[in-house]
Order: structure tokens, then sequence, then C-alpha cells
């Protein structure tokens, strides 16, 4: 009964420590700093959407950064005004209807998301049908075409100009709500009918198969839900950062969001979020080593483009030498703290078993 | 169109197809015998541009050299590849050597962006290569002429030794079933190696032959082409050789048409190798000449 109680407890009360924290930062941290912490909110949703796909499921999905992108573009000019709108567009105007709309940011980002999940059903259709490693091509090739595509649509996307002056509108509340809710979700994912029936996915296919799981379905229904997120997740970084185009949405953005599942443990929660939180904050603290340094009166020059080779480095290490990620399959949970210190104060606990969080 | 111009952009094309068609080869071997998409062939194709760069002007090796060098180097590395980054995973899950194929891609590229500085780089041409000849009435740039040369007889001879040589019959064993022609007594592992230094080799080729036809090298060159490569191999059934060369010819052929017959659409030009992908994912998945396959567990 108590047992009870404190598991219902458990997920509430961090959430809270967590809410009190950014409550503390908003008014006490640099804007620098709460840039970053922004950031690996929104990293965190988008590498659990992720997890989903590559960790869970077993599948092999590169498109984040082509999510990112419709959801960012979505988000963006539906919640930029018309005013605005004229002076950014001012090489070809912005096609008819969607020149004059102007959304909330919730509406936009529920849009955000609703498109990059259909445009994950398209991507993951035809990879699925046949041969699931066709969906890292797939998506891979998805992702760069589509970075074509909007170069070349100007009159909705403005081109490779891109866009500007995005009203600022994502603030702490937005990005650590859009991660806690994935969290949620992701827990609740796993623990259901849906989450086992990836998982056995992943385990052996066949087998599952012969269990009666559709394949074809679920496969789709998780890329659908990780291109979703995705898409959110992009949303919430344009407006954000106030000025997109299509460059942003190349690889790297892809592979840091890859480094982050991997380097976490791929297929926990836990880890996810962890290797968000490193990854995102490495990120800049590597921007150092690509600036110039002054040491007394020694300048040693920065080497641009060093964090994506120490990042793919990291990942090529990580994969050959601990697969298993910082949290392997584990995840953290009321059960596995109790159950380590029990162990710490050697007494043993009857209810063994330290997976998934309740 | 004139005649004239419609020959012209035949042969444009026929070159850009045949230079996918040996990245192609490449990704298409590799596939069949690993069930593995080598995510680093691309870059293995960038770097053998930098390796016969580097030979030419630093170097000053005259150019037949710094080729046959740079064949040389790309194909270690290629090995190099999979004996690191791809055999100590055989064993586990698909998804881990996946992973560890596109971190080393990614690894390679931004090397490449580290140690070659991103500007764009012309490359040396040897002289013959610029100039114009023509042939029957037209008027064509030597280097196609050049390209199919050279490109044509290495494709005719890698069928011929897969075909016709005990090697090339492991190999196709190989791909056919990895367990079963390991039992027939097949050293495995020098047949991936063997698979490793022909794919890599075929790729220094095509870098350096894509490298006379669009003499401007930079570390990033090697994702559309490698991407695009692989689309070939897909269209014409992945892990079949030939496929992957009619693959090849198809796209490139194909590319250089639509630019030349609808103008206003060049601008998507690397998008249609995309939609090549999807119609034969959606239409035919085994691609052109694959032959439908069983997954067992």
């Amino acid at each position: 009964m108590i047992e009870k109680i404190y598991n219902r407890l458990f997920i509430p009360i961090v959430i809270i420590i967590v809410g009190l924290f950014l409550y503390w930062g908003n008014s006490n941290l640099t804007g620098y700093q709460i840039r970053i912490l922004n950031l690996i909110g929104i990293y965190i949703g988008i590498a659990l959407g992720l997890n989903l796909v590559n960790g869970l499921t077993g599948q092999f999905s590169l498109g984040v950064a082509g999510f990112m992108a419709i959801g960012a573009y979505t988000t963006a000019i539906l919640t930029m005004s018309p005013q605005i709108k004229q002076m950014v567009y001012f090489i070809d105007p912005l096609i008819s209807p969607l020149d004059r709309i102007q959304w909330g940011f919730l509406p936009a980002l529920l849009m955000a998301g609703l498109l990059s999940g259909f445009a994950a059903l398209l991507i993951g259709w035809p990879a699925f049908k046949f041969r699931d490693d066709y969906l890292a091509v797939t998506t891979l090739g998805f992702a760069e075409i589509l970075r074509v595509i909007f170069t070349n649509t100007r009159s909705i996307t403005n081109g490779a100009l891109g866009l500007k002056a995005i009203p600022e509108t994502t603030n702490l509340a937005w990005t650590w709500g859009f991660a806690i809710i994935c969290v949620l979700l992701m827990i609740r994912l796993k623990n259901s009918n849906f989450g086992r029936s990836i998982i056995a996915i992943r385990e052996n296919e066949v087998a599952a198969e012969a269990m009666g799981i559709p394949l074809f379905y679920y496969k789709n229904l998780a890329h659908v839900i990780a291109g979703a997120m995705a898409g959110v997740g992009g949303g919430l970084l344009g407006n954000l950062i106030t000025t997109i185009d299509p460059n942003m949405f190349r690889f790297p953005l892809t592979f840091t969001v890859l480094l982050m599942v991997v380097i976490g443990g791929m297929g926990s929660i836990t880890g996810t979020v962890i290797g968000a939180t490193l990854v995102a904050s490495s990120l800049e603290i590597l921007r150092r080593i690509e600036e110039p340094i002054h040491i007394l009166n020694l300048t040693i020059p920065g080497i641009p483009g060093m964090r994506m080779v120490i990042f793919a480095g990291t990942l090529v290490i990580v994969i050959l030498f601990y697969r298993t990620g910082i949290m392997g399959e584990k995840e953290f949970s009321r059960k596995a703290v109790w159950n380590k210190l029990n162990k710490i104060f050697k007494q043993s606990s009857p209810d063994g078993g330290e997976n998934n969080a309740s | 169109m004139s005649l004239e111009l419609f020959f012209q952009n035949l042969i444009n094309g026929l070159t850009l197809g045949s230079l996918y068609a040996l990245i192609a080869v490449g990704y298409t071997m590799v596939y069949g015998i690993l069930r593995l998409i080598n995510f680093a062939h691309g870059e293995v194709f960038m770097f053998s541009t930098y390796f016969a760069f580097f030979g030419i002007m630093i170097f000053t090796l005259p150019w037949y050299i710094s080729f046959i060098i740079a064949i040389i180097l790309t194909s270690m590395l290629g090995v190099t590849i999979e004996k690191v980054a791809y055999r100590p995973l055989r064993k586990t899950p698909k998804v881990y050597v996946l992973i560890s194929a596109i971190g080393v891609s990614f690894f390679l590229q931004n090397l490449g962006l580290v140690l070659f500085g991103g500007r764009p780089r012309a490359f040396p041409r040897p002289e013959f290569i610029r100039t114009t000849m023509t042939i029957a009435g037209i008027r064509v740039s030597a280097v196609f002429i050049v390209i199919l040369i050279i490109v044509i007889p290495i494709l005719i001879g890698l069928l011929f030794f897969l075909y016709k040589t005990k090697l090339g019959l492991a190999m196709r064993a190989a791909s056919w079933n990895y367990d079963v022609s390991r039992l027939m007594g097949i050293d495995i592992d020098r047949v991936i190696s063997l698979t490793f230094i022909i794919g890599s080799a075929l790729a220094a080729v095509g870098g350096i032959m894509w490298a006379q036809r669009f003499p401007e090298i930079n570390p990033i060159m090697g994702l559309f082409p490698g991407m695009k490569a692989f689309i070939c191999a897909v269209f014409g059934g992945i892990g079949n050789i030939g496929g992957a060369m009619l693959g090849g010819i198809c796209l490139g052929l194909a590319e250089i048409m639509l630019v030349a017959f609808l103008p206003g659409l060049s601008g998507y030009r690397d998008a249609f190798a995309f939609i090549m992908l999807i119609t034969i994912l959606l239409v035919k998945p085994t691609g052109l000449l694959g032959e439908k396959t069983v997954v067992k567990a």
C-alpha cells in the first residue's frame, strides 16, 4: 500500500524539483545559461523521440533534422504577424492564405507536430514496406532533399535567406514543459502494449511477427511519434533563436541527437535525458576550442569544426567499446534508488529489479 | 532540341552515370555480404580526391603516379575502416553497425573539414583533359571521352572477375549465404577485406574521375554522390553488381536529361534521385534486377 503511494508520488516529486530549479534559474541565471537550459529541454524531447525509433524499436532513422525543419518553418510561418511577414518576404511574397493568418504558439506547435508526423509517415511507409535498413537512407535523403526544396520554394520558405524576426515565444516553461510531457509519454508508451511490442520487434523481428505483432503498423507508429516530437522540438527551437534558414537543419543536427541517444544508452529514457543534457551542454562548452584562446601573450588559434570531430570520435568509441552507454537499458526509478540505498545499508529488499519506472 | 545537343547530353549523362555506377558498386558489394549500408563510402570517395590533390600539389608528383598512389591509399583507408569500425561489431544487432558506419562517415567528413579546410580547392587537371574534341560532327569535351574509356572497361573487368574467377565465386557465395559459405571453407574475413579493397579502389577511381569532370573538391563533396550512388544500388537491386551499374547509368542519364529538357526544374536536380528511390521502393522494392529474398530468423 505504502509502496504504491510512494510509486505514485515519485514522478510528481521529481517534476516539482525540476520545476523549482527552473523557477529559481529563471531569475538567477544569466541569459546565456538560460539559453542552454532551453536547448537542453528541447533536445530532451527530440532525443526521446529518436530513442523510441532507434533504441526501442531497433530501427535506424536519420531524419531528425528534416522533421525539425518542417516543425520550425511551420511554427515560424504560423506565429509571425502579417506585417513582419511582408517585411521578411521582400523578394517573393508569401502565398495567399498564409500571409494573413497568425496563430497562437500552442496551435502552431501542434500543427508543426502534425505536419512532421505526416512527413514521417510518408517517408517511413516505403522504407518499412521492404527492408527496414532502407529507413536510414530514405530519412537521410529526405532531410538533405528537404533542404534543397526549402531553398527553392521561395514563396513559402523565403529560400536561402531564411526567416528572420520570428517572435521569441519560447521560454523555460515551454521547453521544459515539452521535455516533461515527452518523458511522461515515453514512460507510458514503454510500459504499454505498444512499448512491449516494439521491444519485441527489436529483439527478434521474425519471432515478434509470429506472435502476431503487426510489424509494419508498429514501426510506422513509432516513427510517426518520433517525427512529431522532432517537429514540435524544431518549432520550439525556431521560436527560441528567432532566425532559421535551410542550412541550419543539416546532418550535424541529426548527428548530435543521435549521439545523445547512444551516449545515454539506447532504449533507456533516463539515459536519453542524461545524454541530451550532457551533449547539449558540451556543445556549448566545446565552442571554446573552436575560438582562439589567449593565454598571457600567446594566442592559440581555434580549430573550426573540431567539435564535430570530437563528437563523431566519441560516438564511434562509445559504439565500439561501451555499447550500453551510460544507463544501458536501466531506468532511474524509485525502486532503483531504493534498491541502491538498501544495498548500501546491507538491507536486501525482497523485490529486486531495477527496471521500469512505475 | 537539336540532335547535336541531344547527343552531347547523352554523353554527358552516360559519363555521370558511369561515375555513379563506380561508386554504387562499392555500396552494393558491401551490402551484399554484410547487409550493411556503408555510409563511410562517400567519405572514402572524398578522401581519394584529396589524396590525388595533395600528391600533385604538395609532393609535385606527375598526375598518373599521384592517381595510382591515391587509389592504393584509398583502398587502405577502406580496409582500415572495416577492420576498426565494422569487424568488432559483426555479431551485434544491426543498428549498432549502422551507427558505427554513420559515425565513421561523419568523423571522416569533419576530419576532412579540419585538416583540409572548408574552402573548395581547384583540382589540377592534366592538360589533355581540358581540350575539346569533335567526333562525328559533335563537339565534346575530352573529359567525357576519357571517363568513358576508363570506367567502362573497369566495370566490365569487374563483372569478369566476379563471374569467371574463383575469388569472384567466393564473393558471390558469401553474399548469397554468409554462414553456408563459411562452412564451405571460404575465408570470409579475406573475402570481406577484398570487398572493401575493390569497393574503395573503385570509389577512388570514381573520385579522381569526378574531380576531372567537376574540378572543385571540398570535404563535404562525398555526401550527395554517396547518397545517390546508394540509391542507384537500391534502384538496380541491392547486392546485384550489374544492377548497381544499370542503376548508376539510369540516374546519370535521368538527371542530365531532366535538366536539359526541363530547365525550370534544375534547382530540384538533387531531389530527383530521392524521388526515384521512393518510387522504386513503392513499385518494385527489390529493385530492377533484384530477387525476392525471405528474411530468416
